[in-house]
């Protein structure tokens, strides 16, 4: 199976529909960080993206679940996923110099700062990964990105999805300021995800 | 006259009266000094070109084979269906049932109306099974899936949603395809003697419909799809010229009696004009256009009053960029079965 085809088929089970607010698609390096609802969200928020940008983009996602049967680690070299081991997270090789290294000067990274899969209303607080990743590479651009209703098409604990229609948005970029403390960008990247919700 | 010449008419007629008022909607849009409200203008514009594409659909779709028009139906109930039950909240413990109302309920009832042409001939009618699949099977399977599940939270609520989104969206909508397959019998179209000449000439026993009945058929189901059209537009626009009394606020601020009523009336006007290409009379094709008036009336009140529960104003902003066909063919899923019903009643013993 090539990519085009796995995302025409992700785009078409989710029904998702894309907003761009105040952001355009573009080639160049972004981290995408997203809320985390379901085990569909790297693969659907991927193929949302524009082939030319798609096949630049790589989502982060859980070792533990994507290499788990030859179904699933098919489907994560298709979409070119970027497996982090939650597990064992070593010292000398921590997640985020993982990343760094895997996307070079070329490769744009979709990240889920919360860590694990929240269906609530309110986002949980974000994991530091994000603000490193922006401390290390300050050029990156920071995209929020809010997913509506994909917990519903696969929720926790099931391996069908059910049709239903779901609603991507991509909301304006953002880098770390100068200086500014981690807690503070934390804070800043979470509400920026929570506002899309509301647009 | 034949059906298919009449069908060309009709067709032809209804185009010409599309692409008139297309043209009056446009010149509307480039004169901003009518005093009419744009956003209203805007709306009629929006609303017409989804009527083209459904007229210019089906008639695609009858043209091509019975086939590509349940295909059509069932592609237009599989997104109706996605959209009542993303409208409407349901919980994790009802994620198996959903899966196989979308995967099994749907397609089968469609096969199963698609099938109907084909079991004819093989002197097997499938309409005992087609209309009671979901209405036994389906509604009964729902909340038996969900309480395996497990969670008893909001039980019968849950299963009712569920259950009401599979009985108007699928069940109710396959109802017009499934004209395409009734079997009409009237004295003019079916003279007894012929019948019987034809049996005997082919010793096999299997009866091929004569080709003017699929243009009957076909012609039909154009016209009930066009009725309910006419009947939303009439409706509006006796609404907007004389409406006074507002139905129920809480539900819909723009359905009034006089739009009711008016728009009903005039329906029914309209249908039994057109007698000529169903084969009802003047007096059926009036009562019919009534009841396809009311139902379609009925309907748009019934998906207001969900929408208005949900705080939504239609399908289509639900999800930002999708068009809302739910909110397109609400009039025509109450229309479409009481439609087969009558007809079936009064031409198929």
């Amino acid at each position: 199976m090539t990519g085009p085809l796995l995302a025409l088929i992700a785009k078409l089970l989710s029904g998702a529909s894309v907003r761009w607010i105040d952001c355009q698609p573009d080639t160049c390096q972004r981290v995408y960080f997203a809320n985390h609802t379901s085990h569909l969200d790297a693969l659907v928020l991927w193929a949302l993206l524009p082939y030319d940008v798609r096949v630049l983009t790589r989502p982060v996602a859980a070792k533990d679940y994507w290499e788990k049967g030859r179904v699933r680690r098919y489907l994560a070299g298709v979409f070119n996923a970027l497996l982090i081991d939650r597990k064992e997270i070593k010292v000398h090789q921590s997640p985020v110099d993982l990343m760094l290294r895997e996307i070079g000067d070329k490769y744009s990274l979709i990240v889920f700062p919360e860590g694990h899969r929240n269906i609530g209303n309110e986002l949980d607080e974000f994991k530091s990964g994000l603000y490193y990743l922006c401390k290390k590479r300050p050029d990156l651009e920071a995209v929020p990105v809010h997913i509506d209703n994909l917990n519903r098409v696969l929720p926790r604990g099931e391996f069908l999805p059910v049709p239903l229609l779901s609603c991507i948005t991509f909301g304006p970029p953002m880098w770390l300021e100068a200086g500014e403390p981690k807690a503070e960008f934390l804070t800043r990247a979470r509400l920026a995800v929570q506002r899309l919700k509301e647009l | 006259m034949s059906y298919e010449a009449r069908s060309w008419i009709f067709v032809t007629g209804v185009l010409v009266l599309l692409t008139a008022v297309t043209l009056i909607g446009q010149l509307l849009k480039r004169q901003p000094e009518t005093g009419l409200n744009p956003a209203m203008i805007e709306a009629f514009n929006r609303r017409l070109r989804a009527w083209w594409l459904l007229l210019l659909l089906l008639a695609g779709a009858i043209l091509l084979s019975p086939w590509v028009t349940v295909l059509l139906f069932f592609l237009l109930s599989f997104w109706a269906l996605r959209e009542f039950i993303t409208l409407t909240p349901t919980r994790p413990g009802d994620h198996r049932a959903l899966f196989w109302v979308f995967v099994l309920f749907t397609p089968l009832q469609y096969l199963l109306v698609g099938m109907q042409g084909w079991a004819l001939q093989h002197k097997y009618d499938l309409y005992g099974f087609y209309s009671i699949l979901i209405p036994v099977y389906g509604v009964l399977f729902i909340p038996a899936r969900v309480a395996f599940s497990g969670d008893p939270k909001r039980f019968l609520e849950r299963t009712a949603k569920i259950q009401a989104a599979l009985i108007v969206c699928v069940y109710c909508l396959s109802f017009a395809p499934a004209l395409l397959e009734l079997d009409i019998q009237t004295p003019a179209a079916a003279p007894a003697a012929e019948v019987d000449s034809e049996a005997t000439a082919s010793p096999s026993s299997i009866k091929m419909p004569p080709p003017y009945e699929k243009w009957r058929n076909s012609l039909l189901l154009f016209y009930l799809v066009f009725m309910v059209q006419i009947s939303d537009a009439l409706q509006y626009a006796w609404g907007k010229l004389l409406g006074r009394r507002v139905i129920a606020p809480a539900i819909s601020p723009n359905r009034t009696w006089e739009g009711f009523l008016g728009g009903v009336g005039s329906t029914a006007l309209i249908g039994a004009s057109l007698w000529w290409v169903t084969p009802f009379n003047q007096w059926q094709a009036a009562l019919m256009s009534l009841v396809i008036g009311v139902m379609g009336f009925a309907g748009g009140m019934t998906m207001s009053a969900i929408k208005r529960d949900r705080g939504v104003k239609d399908y289509g902003t639900l999800v930002t960029g999708h068009g809302g066909v739910l909110d397109r063919i609400d009039s025509l899923c109450f229309a479409a079965p009481v439609f087969f019903h009558l007809t079936k009643l009064m031409f198929n013993h």
